[in-house]
């Protein structure tokens, strides 16, 4: 399958993402029995950029996502994530709680999955299960009452502080999380992946749902995000002011298939994205009727 | 039903709202000719045994015209109650919203009320009856209602917490039992040195059940479960050679005061504290033995909750995936709720054993699993002293019922409170499920705070997806 790759203009694989890639995505298909949701799909996420994964409905964006994250195995190909440190993970290999635990790879639903009956606190402790179960001896020493348990919950609190502030929720910290107005579930989803101490995170359409005014909100907080934590992050996003706005570099799916790969500029201006997301004219599609014999 | 929408409409125009006193004598009307339809094949014709072998047919028409005429009167009355409440101006109902459900500091009053009782209750029995014999029965039950409220305790972890529906506690539950049985006939070990080697036992069947159910959610788990249930008791009726079979086991060692025995004669348990002898000093024994054990329970899950190992239960019940996006291994996860419910499960299995000292696989069938599960979903899952309330209900409900001597000045000479104590009890759990369907507490407190303690309204608690 030679599937139409548009390689970034760029100066020819030397563009920004190639030389240090956070994620590289090598080849990846997933396949649903007959249906190919992902076809042979290749892209760099750049450390410490914002990388947006766009593209018209069904293009298997979140697929891909879930690819990524650990949720799906994928039919085929590779996904490398480095940390900065050296280490390197092949995330197709390691089990789903290992991708966030191990690889340090967050992310946020489509569809919000929040623990609504635990407090917004409470959701941002179980976001540092894993080190807080370390500090109580895997609950036996906890259970006890011996061992560095207490003095690590108050630092995991301090840390939720943080970033109860960062969204604002301070004021909220004792209500359950069901009682949230939408666009601050939103942020208090962003909020618990960021408490993994993720080096990537992975947004599945963090601006769905969210009026002008949040919508700018969030933009901030990922720009902050960024620039504060040094998190590089890969999101889906339907709404183009976002990806114009925050994004370094952009990769649209179609079918499954990439079509367009390059800066925010590249893309808007690129026809075969155009004619994705707004269909060719008239005269294309006679061409091509002409060409197959209609 | 097709009530008339007094509610709806008293939110919207309360004051104005005029009460729909014809919708409403319709209802009370259809009621009561469901209640007639009912009665007809149930409580028309009682069968007497007449002078020979032959068979007296008595109607008794006058009964099911009072059953008739007391759920017409109910009915009626109950929509007194809600025009009642259509008629109170709005503010009022917003004030009621308003209030928080703060039940957390109630709850934990209740819980520590409970604990003073529960402590108190035999002497408190000794005063009413005046003799430890005369105390007997109701010691009996008390230790009977403790060890549900230990069994519910630690189902509780499983279901309330994790969200995963286990209708084969009572196989845990066996296992224990069977573990201090024969570790103590077959090697002479002592009480102490079995029950947490029951327990153990315990908890190692809760993994070995827990490996293949993992991947299972829903109705698919509490299938798999309750057929865990099931194939141990069968073992344990089949295996003749290992279990002794349906005939069970029997002379398992009595309890011993950690080691003194409970006998009349020289060295036992009365003589070294200068008593005179009498059985129920064993009885009391046990009380405090499966109260020990209860409280030891309730301590671990609270405990627990607040160590992130009991809010990743939680979590898991709340959303798996979720979880599972934040590196919780959720497959440990639900390994350890399942290991430590059934190691509660083992202890109060090994209790029962000491305390029968004859156990057999009759004594755990699918219905006691049932029981336990509901007594969990009764007392609102996740909540303790729910869970020790339903636990009283449920028990010692059945049998206080028996008590119903005073009814008999209703209904007549001729009727027999014993038939009827298990419908009253029907009405009971049908009423639970009217009016608090989650469960007696609902509410659910928050492990970590920041400010304010605040209770957790149950309409957001999830009850996890199996």
């Amino acid at each position: 399958m030679s599937a139409s790759v548009t390689t970034a203009p760029a100066a020819a694989g030397t563009a920004l993402w190639e030389r240090d890639a956070v994620l590289a995505v090598d080849h990846l298909t997933m396949r649903f029995g007959g249906l190919v949701a992902v076809n042979d799909l290749s892209f760099r996420a750049g450390r410490g950029d914002i990388t947006a994964l766009i593209g018209p409905n069904g293009a298997g964006k979140t697929t891909v996502f879930n690819c990524i994250t650990g949720f799906y195995k994928p039919t085929e190909g590779m996904m490398t994530l480095r940390q900065e440190e050296g280490a390197t993970y092949l995330l197709e290999r390691l089990p789903g709680h290992s991708v966030n635990w191990k690889a340090r790879v967050a992310r946020t639903f489509q569809n919000i999955r929040l623990f609504t009956g635990m407090t917004v606190l409470e959701n941002l402790l179980v976001a540092q299960h894993n080190k807080l179960m370390i500090a109580s001896g895997f609950s036996v020493l906890g259970l006890l009452g011996i061992g560095p348990y207490r003095a690590d919950e108050a630092r995991a609190i301090e840390k939720a502080k943080y970033w109860l502030d960062k969204i604002g929720l301070t004021d909220r910290a004792d209500d359950p999380a069901g009682d949230l107005p939408y666009g601050d579930q939103r942020r208090l989803e962003i909020a618990r992946a960021m408490c993994t101490d993720p080096i990537l995170l992975c947004l599945d359409e963090p601006a769905a749902g969210l009026n002008p005014r949040e919508s700018n909100e969030l933009n901030r907080l990922l720009l902050d995000i960024r620039r504060d934590q040094g998190t590089s992050l890969l999101l889906i996003e339907h709404d183009m002011s976002v990806v114009m706005e925050i994004s370094d570099h952009v990769v649209v799916l179609d079918y499954g298939t990439k079509i367009a790969d390059g800066t925010p500029g590249e893309i808007r201006d690129d026809p075969k994205v155009i004619a994705a997301y707004l269909g060719v004219e008239d005269d294309e599609v006679e061409k091509v009727e002409a060409e197959v014999g209609v | 039903m097709n009530a008339p929408h007094a509610m709806t409409a008293g939110t919207a125009a309360p004051a104005t709202a005029r009460y729909d006193w014809g919708a409403a004598l319709k209802d009370a009307s259809l009621a009561a000719l469901v209640t007639l339809g009912l009665c007809i094949p149930i409580v028309l014709l009682r069968t007497d045994q007449g002078a020979g072998v032959d068979l007296l047919l008595r109607p008794r028409i006058g009964m099911v015209a009072s059953f008739v005429a007391a759920v017409f009167a109910a009915r009626l009355l109950h929509h007194v109650l809600l025009a009642r409440r259509a008629g109170r101006p709005l503010v009022e109902q917003k004030a009621e919203v308003r209030t928080t459900p703060n039940a957390v500091p109630w709850a934990k009053m209740g819980l520590y009320a409970f604990m003073g009782v529960a402590m108190s209750f035999p002497l408190i029995v000794f005063l009413i009856q005046g003799g430890l014999s005369e105390s007997r029965y109701w010691v009996d039950l008390g230790i009977l209602v403790l060890t549900y409220v230990m069994l519910g305790w630690g189902l509780n972890i499983v279901v309330g917490l994790a969200g995963l529906l286990d209708l084969g506690y009572v196989a845990f539950y066996a296992v224990g039992a069977y573990s201090y049985a024969l570790l103590s006939t077959t090697f002479g070990l002592s009480f102490w040195i079995c029950l947490p080697l029951a327990g153990i036992l315990a908890a190692f069947w809760g993994m070995l059940l827990g490996f293949p159910v993992l991947r299972l959610r829903g109705d698919y788990l509490a299938i798999v479960t309750l057929a865990f249930g099931e194939i141990i008791r069968l073992v344990l009726i089949n295996w003749v050679d290992f279990s002794g079979g349906g005939a069970g086991i029997s002379s398992i060692p009595r309890v011993t005061f950690f080691g003194v025995p409970f006998s009349a004669d020289e060295g036992g348990f009365a003589s070294l504290f200068g008593l005179t002898f009498s059985p129920m000093h064993r009885v009391i024994f046990l009380y405090y033995l499966i109260l020990g054990l209860a409280f030891l329970t309730a301590f671990v899950t609270l405990r627990l909750r607040k160590l992130p190992v009991g809010r990743a239960w939680e979590a898991l019940r709340e959303d798996e995936i979720a979880c599972r996006s934040l590196g919780i291994n959720t497959t440990n996860t639900k390994l350890t709720a399942f290991a430590t419910g059934a190691m509660f499960g083992g202890f109060a299995g090994s209790f029962f054993a000491v305390r029968q000292g004859f156990i057999s696989p009759e004594s755990f069938t699918f219905l006691e699993s049932a029981v336990i599960l509901a007594i969990v979903v009764l007392g609102g899952m996740g909540s303790q002293l729910g869970v020790a309330i339903a636990a009283i209900v449920m028990v010692a409900g059945p049998e206080l019922l028996r008590n119903l001597g005073f009814l008999k000045a209703v209904f007549g000479e001729s009727f027999d409170p014993n038939e009827f104590r298990f419908l009253i009890f029907g009405l009971g759990m049908v009423a639970m499920m009217i009016w608090r369907p989650r469960g007696l507490i609902s509410e659910r407190e928050p492990t970590a705070i920041l400010k304010e303690r605040r209770a957790i309204s149950g309409s957001h608690v999830k009850e996890g997806h199996g």
